[in-house]
């Protein structure tokens, strides 16, 4: 791993007319590394996955990529450095087949007319050094399931060899299996020397695939922890702000009860 | 990734990781070589209900056998011929509304475009004496515009399709009315270029067989080196006993059509002008990054934004097109009666014009159809016409049938979707 983060965050604030979204938030992602950013709704995980993608620009603080201040104030800015996000709503046209969303917007040509083939067999290449099993390249995303539909959007951000890549709770609507698919994905993108920032309300996921654990609440940084040396308990008392919450009173009461 | 085509491999899996576990995924859609993967393709498709063009062809022929069984002139050279110079209006209309549909919108306003079209053309050339080409350039260019206007209100503002188009209808019938003036009907040199688009015909027997060949060579050689292409390049690719039987069908059809031709008078110009069309239009769609942008956005719109396509821009250009293409089917409709008069684009013009894209296996919800489709829908609809026509049967029978077999349509494009939903490929 690599001295310099790819992308590192120095006390970031953004306000929203009275809101203050984000306040003085720090937050490191190196190569080859996956970030959970956690949090309870509200958090400001998604307003600092939008600051970073560039739609909205901070108000306060720096962003540094690879060592160098940098300014992103449009989408643009941040493709053209490297950033690729995979947004929950996947954005995908169901009606084209998966070779055609994938160089959607940026399609091969060759004397002005598409080229399928190059198209197809960069698809196929693409596909398979990420692992990726789909029925075939050559039917609509209609066909696929939501995790086939996920590998796909993560597959799709991949093609502008992005540096950095930001998922959006790219397993909140899947089943155990899918999910398993896209977790393995994630550990193909760090074995690339990807930097991967997860957004995650799933704690086994968190677990499964992070490598460090970065908690906001309240808009504000609550700490950094290593996966390995962490137990849930402690990410989830971070993200609550208390070690007396909810999920540990129900904690609590159930083991009380099993004791009975 | 080699294809080995003596062997029986999946030729249309993702190849497998060099490291990666063996196991293919029982799901995966593999397809066999040869015509035992075409069948069993087929069976998939069936219960999928992705049925394409099949139910129009089985209704098309079976159209033909009624008819023919009641009067044996259907058949017959002269009718199919004024079948097909007749149903060029209508289709050169439904091609620009496929592209509207494609959208997932409609544009109501065509009937009414096309008449203006032709007005524009005989006020200008005949009352005028502007030269008679200058007048076409010059309703097409109005029709095109029209279009972008309606376009314009629609993508820009955010006004509704269906209301911006609505109010076309009526505003440009209006049009229409004022500038063909107090006398209504001005009748169109019959020598003249718009005479000529629907009475021409190349009388020279070799001027339809040429098109035939030009046609199916020009298929078999895009197919053969596509496909040659795609092998080289190492991706699954067709056999080639599969694109010889495609081109052995595509030429029954055309030389067919030639011979039938030629029984007549010839080739007849329209039906030149409507296969160029179609065979332009299809390119455009389903070859350029322009097409992959109007499919895109009968998807979704919000995808398309994201990928970086300027969606207003697309809308409006598609509009356009519906305009143009409106504007020339009004031509078309000049030609055929010898004038422009007040009934121009009205009556059950612009119903046919969305029906026979509807019934030709164009979705109405957006992202799913084909040019062609207009050509096969515009047949059903003229031969239905001919056919009862020649029976003597009255135009009210004539609308309750059209109506009936654009709700059929109608209702097996439905049912489609939720087939495809059900199996998941919707």
């Amino acid at each position: 791993m690599s001295a310099t983060p790819v992308l590192a965050l120095r006390g970031v604030s953004k306000r929203f007319g009275a809101v203050q979204a984000l306040t003085d938030v720090e937050l490191e992602v190196h190569a080859g590394e996956v970030v959970a950013l956690v949090g309870d709704n509200g958090a400001g995980k998604s307003t600092l996955v939008k600051t970073i993608a560039g739609v909205h620009p901070i108000d306060d603080g720096v962003i540094e990529w690879e060592g160098r201040p940098v300014t992103v104030n449009r989408p643009h800015d941040a493709q053209n450095l490297g950033i690729a996000t995979v947004y929950q709503d996947l954005a995908l046209c169901d009606n084209i087949d998966v070779v055609g969303n994938l160089f959607l917007g940026r399609e091969i040509k060759r004397r002005g007319v598409l080229d399928e083939v190059e198209m197809e067999r960069r698809s196929r290449e693409l596909l398979q050094t990420l692992s990726i099993r789909i029925p075939s390249v050559r039917i609509p995303i209609a066909s696929l399931s939501g995790g086939q539909r996920q590998v796909v959007a993560i597959a799709r951000s991949m093609l502008g060899e992005p540096k950095l890549v930001i998922l959006d709770e790219p397993t909140a609507a899947l089943g155990v299996e899918q999910t398993a698919q896209v977790l393995d994905l994630v550990e193909r993108l760090r074995e690339r020397g990807l930097a991967v920032i997860l957004i995650s309300h799933n704690m086994a996921d968190v677990k499964a695939v992070a490598d460090k654990v970065a908690v906001l609440r309240l808009g504000r940084n609550n700490g950094v922890f290593e996966v390995k040396t962490t137990s849930q308990e402690e990410i989830i008392s971070a993200i609550t702000g208390a070690t007396d919450n909810a999920v540990t009173r129900r904690a609590a009461r159930t083991t009380a009860e099993a004791q009975k | 990734m080699s294809i080995d085509k003596t062997q029986a491999e999946p030729v249309d899996a993702p190849a497998v990781a060099a490291d990666a576990a063996p196991a293919v995924d029982p799901r995966l859609l593999v397809r066999e070589q040869g015509f035992a993967g075409y069948v069993t393709e087929f069976k998939r498709k069936m219960r999928a209900g992705d049925l394409g063009a099949l139910p129009v062809v089985v209704g098309l022929i079976a159209i033909c056998a009624i008819f023919q069984s009641l009067n044996s002139a259907f058949l017959g050279a002269e009718n199919l011929n004024n079948i097909f110079v007749a149903m060029v209006a209508t289709g050169m209309m439904s091609v620009g509304i496929i592209f509207v549909l494609l959208l997932g919108e409609i544009d109501l306003s065509v009937g009414s475009v096309s008449g203006v079209s032709s007005a524009i053309t005989a006020v200008m050339s005949v009352t005028h004496g502007v030269n008679e080409w200058l007048a076409v350039l010059a309703a097409l260019a109005a029709g095109a515009v029209i279009g972008a206007l309606h376009g314009f209100f629609f993508a820009r503002i955010g006004a509704p399709a269906f209301a911006v188009t609505l109010a076309g209808l009526l505003f440009w019938n209006g049009f229409m009315l004022q500038i063909l003036g107090s006398n209504g009907t001005i009748n169109i040199d019959g020598d003249g270029v718009v005479g000529k688009l629907t009475t021409y015909y190349f009388s020279d027997v070799a001027a339809a067989y040429l098109l035939a060949f030009v046609a199916v060579a020009g298929y078999f050689l895009s197919a053969f080196l596509g496909n040659r292409r795609r092998a080289l390049a190492g991706i699954p690719s067709r056999p080639l006993s599969d694109i010889v039987l495609r081109t052995a069908l595509l030429a029954v059809a055309a030389f067919g059509v030639a011979v039938m031709f030629n029984q007549y008078k010839g080739l007849p110009l329209a039906v030149l002008l409507f296969v160029v069309v179609l065979v332009g239009s299809d390119f455009v769609l389903r070859r350029t990054a322009y097409g992959r942008k109007v499919f895109a956005l009968g998807g979704s719109v919000e995808a398309s934004r994201r990928a970086g396509i300027n969606v207003t821009l697309v809308r409006v250009s598609v509009f356009a097109i519906a305009g143009f293409f409106a504007s020339v089917g009004g031509l078309f409709w000049a030609s055929k009666i010898a004038a422009a008069n007040q009934s121009a684009g009205s009556g059950d013009l612009l119903m046919n014009v969305i029906a026979a894209a509807v019934i030709g296996g164009t979705s109405l919800f957006g992202g799913r159809g084909r040019t062609w489709n207009a050509l096969l829908g515009v047949l059903v609809i003229t031969s239905i016409q001919y056919g009862l026509a020649l029976q003597g049967i009255a135009t009210p029978i004539q609308y309750m049938i059209t109506g009936g077999v654009l709700l059929a349509t109608v209702v097996i494009d439905s049912i489609t979707r939720k087939t495809q939903k059900s199996a998941g490929r919707a």
